[in-house]
């Protein structure tokens, strides 16, 4: 018999595109949600390749906090502009007005529970079915457990306790009115196999993600940017430093790395002797043991 | 951080990047440390962060541990941690410079089958672990019995908890012995045999100072060197078709492409294929992937096929070899793992998913219901209830294209779901 084999990131990738053009065939309204980091930009770069030459066939959703890296906003409008991608934003700060949703006070404050209002909003007022993410089994516990199909109910919620069945690649996308899905086409990348697809298919990225100078401080062990909707505590000093972010989220949870490293071999190699995964830095996981879990039962990303 | 430039490496020279994948399950009874034995694997082959191992030891901590429990690694749900076992699957990966990993590490309480199913549905390999002292049990049996009906290419019987007996040779040989009994009754593919204790360490990734009588791999020597070149099917050429293609741009004006995944065989530009149903024949013009174009594809391959001709073809078709082709037929012979606590209804009607197709069936015959423990055909006993095995007959509304589930896993697999709730109640192998 002849054999042949793939490597790892080709096989990561053939499944990836498989779970993509599952979602397109089995849903009649799907959404891919985009954040600006490096998972949602390799997801949607498997997208364009699974229906090239054909355009995407689904629009992408920005759920935007309003507290973003200038860099991510620019390079979100850029890519759409250049694949001719529909690009979706809703903002949290609509949801604040509308009454929706209530802004965490205090100085770790941060809009990032906010998200799920303005999601699930989003999700009824734009009928999708399904919501494809980023999220990936390897960055969280409660990711951990999650299928490549993940049910929702009426209310948005994921009940961890009691999750469908998901045999070999049968996927199962049936739901009743006003349910939906949520689809992890990434679900078993790891950080180091995100970093490794973007060189092998030379992906631009953000400059976010390569060593730059950039004022932060640094909080309970972890480096944060500053930006003016950001208090520092008392004993807290604001310091140029030369960093780059392992994560893209809300500025006001996303921790930052002292880093040098300029290329995309060197993140690769910074990745490999990293002693602390790139959630470590994560504010909104640290609130609680549980804290990923309990968002996502409420319908989080 | 990185401070000498010159150090620095390609992906290439790092060595990450030709690595083969191999995905694994773990299985076995409640507390044979499943999740343990994947807790150790991943500490001391360095693939825990202090982040994560602080997070754990306040965990295991706040719970009154003495001592870390690795086992909280895997399992991550409140409700898991609470009741310190495992519900449902978790996925865990890790890399050495030979392999990438992925771990389905699954629950042993035979309450969650279903999710053991899933794990297992996927995988190259399957760890089954056994309590030194306790031996082969009937749930290692049902999951002995799984991994053979699930057909898992490999089986490694890790015999656990080895310092609760002494280290003595005689038990691991003993339990070898019954468990070589209960494999070769099963079917199970290429049976591995280790010597572990998950929670000291011992065979992990570290050979173990106390069982030198043991001469053979330690658990991770084996993953890395179990072959996998083999597991899929490079025979039967099986295209079942997701997705049509069509840009209607300027640019691909009369662009057609059949978007899937190979499952089995290999297709070559210029081979003559057939589209099923209908038969037409026809060759394959081009084979896309991306801006790529390529001269064949293979299992586990997503591409695009291009045909010679306009053909009817959409989700659900299958273009296969002209020469080698699958059965076509709207009765099937099954075995099916149900998966759900409202039993199997004789004359019952299901949907039926099976590659890209789906439709509907009725169950037609339930022909006997395996006793997992002795293996005998029950007959005269078909009520079929949660995770209870049995062989069955459907009928569909329209042909399926299928292969036997032992030649072909992923031709020859389907899931039943009930109508009412819209989950999936069964999971089927094709005979
Ligand atoms: N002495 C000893 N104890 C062990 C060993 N491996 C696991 N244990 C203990 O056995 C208990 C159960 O371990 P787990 O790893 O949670 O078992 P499991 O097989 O994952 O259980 P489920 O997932 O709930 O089916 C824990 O208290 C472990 O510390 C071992 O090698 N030696
Ligand atoms: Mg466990």
């Amino acid at each position: 018999m002849e054999l042949h084999t793939i490597n790892h990131l080709r096989e990561l990738e053939a499944e990836s595109i498989f779970v993509i053009r599952e979602v397109a065939a089995q849903f009649e309204n799907p959404v891919m949600l985009f954040s600006g980091g490096k998972d949602s930009i390799v997801m949607f770069f498997l997208a364009r390749k699974a229906f090239y030459p054909a355009k995407v066939p689904f629009p992408l959703m920005h759920i935007d906090t309003g507290h973003n890296f200038e860099e991510t906003i620019t390079y979100r409008d850029d890519l759409a502009e250049k694949t001719g991608t529909k690009m979706i934003v809703k903002y949290v700060q609509a949801s604040i007005d509308k009454g929706r949703a209530v802004e965490e006070k205090g100085v770790n404050a941060s809009r990032n529970v906010l998200q799920t209002v303005t999601l699930l909003d989003a999700i009824e007022e734009m009928k999708f079915d399904c919501a494809m993410g980023g999220g990936r089994r390897d960055e969280e516990k409660a990711r951990a457990k999650e299928r490549f199909f993940s049910h929702r109910d009426e209310f948005g919620q994921w009940d961890p306790k009691n999750q469908r069945p998901e045999l070999w690649n049968l996927f199962n996308g049936k739901k009743h009115i006003g349910e939906h899905f949520r689809v992890f086409p990434i679900s078993n990348w790891t950080e180091m196999d995100v970093w490794q697809y973007i060189l092998m298919e030379s992906i631009p990225m953000p400059s976010l993600y390569f060593t730059h100078e950039r004022e932060v401080f640094c909080r309970d062990g972890v480096w944060l940017a500053t930006a003016p909707f950001m208090q520092l505590k008392p004993g807290e000093k604001a310091e140029v430093k030369r960093i780059r972010c392992r994560t893209i989220g809300d500025i006001t949870c996303t921790g930052v790395a002292l880093s040098e490293a300029n290329t995309l071999e060197e993140i690769i190699q910074e990745v490999a002797s990293s002693r602390v995964t790139e959630r470590g830095g994560r504010a909104d996981d640290k609130r609680s043991e549980a804290a990923m879990e309990d968002r996502k039962k409420e319908g989080y990303f | 951080m990185i401070d000498d430039k010159a150090a620095v490496l390609t992906g290439k020279e790092i060595g990450y990047l030709d690595m083969e994948l191999l995905r694994f399950t773990t299985a076995g009874s409640v507390d044979d440390g499943k999740s343990t034995l994947i807790g150790r694997l991943l500490y001391d082959s360095k693939a825990i962060f202090e982040d994560q191992m602080e997070a754990i030891e306040r965990a295991s901590i706040s719970r009154g541990g003495e001592e870390v429990n690795l086992a909280l690694l895997t399992d991550g749900l409140r409700a898991e941690r609470e009741q310190g076992i495992t519900i449902d699957v978790a996925y865990r990966y890790f890399a050495t410079p030979k392999r990438k990993f992925i771990i389905a590490d699954t629950p042993g309480h035979i309450q969650y089958t279903r999710n053991m199913v899933t794990g297992a549905s996927t995988a190259n390999a399957a760890v089954i672990l056994i309590d030194a002292r306790n031996g082969v049990i009937e749930q290692t049996r049902r999951h002995a019995y799984i991994a053979a009906l699930l057909q898992i290419p490999h089986v490694v019987v890790c015999v656990n908890k080895m310092d609760l007996v002494d280290f003595a040779e005689e038990v691991f040989e003993a339990i070898k012995t019954d468990f070589t009994e209960v494999a070769r009754k099963l079917g199970n593919n290429d049976v591995h045999f280790l010597p572990i204790s998950a929670k000291l360490g011992d065979n992990v990734v570290d050979r173990s100072l106390n069982m030198d009588w043991y001469t053979g791999p330690t658990f991770i020597g084996l993953m890395e060197t179990l072959p996998v070149g083999g597991d899929h099917n490079f025979t039967d050429p099986r295209f079942p078709v997701q997705y049509v293609i069509r840009p209607q741009s300027d640019q691909f004006h009369d662009y057609r492409g059949y978007a899937g995944r190979v499952a089995g065989g290999i297709f070559r530009v210029g081979q003559a294929v057939v589209a099923l149903p209908g038969g037409q024949k026809t060759t394959i013009e081009g084979i896309d992937f991306g801006e790529e174009n390529l001269q064949l594809a293979f299992a586990p391959q997503s591409v695009t096929l291009r045909l010679a001709h306009e053909i009817d073809i959409s989700r659900g078709s299958m273009i296969v070899d002209a020469v080698n082709q699958p059965v076509q037929s709207q009765e099937i012979d099954l075995m099916v793992c149900w998966l759900n606590s409202k039993p199997l209804q004789l004359r019952g009607k299901y949907l039926l998913k099976h590659t890209s197709n789906e439709m509907k069936c009725v169950v037609t015959e339930v022909a006997y219901k395996v006793n997992i423990n002795t293996l005998e055909e029950l007959h005269e006993d078909t009520s079929i209830g949660l995770n209870e095995i049995a062989k069955i007959s459907v009928k569909t509304t329209r042909p399926i294209f299928f292969d036997p589930y032992r030649r072909n896993r992923e031709t020859g697999s389907l899931i039943l779901i009930d109508e009412a709730t819209n989950n999936v109640v069964g999971a089927g192998m094709i005979l």
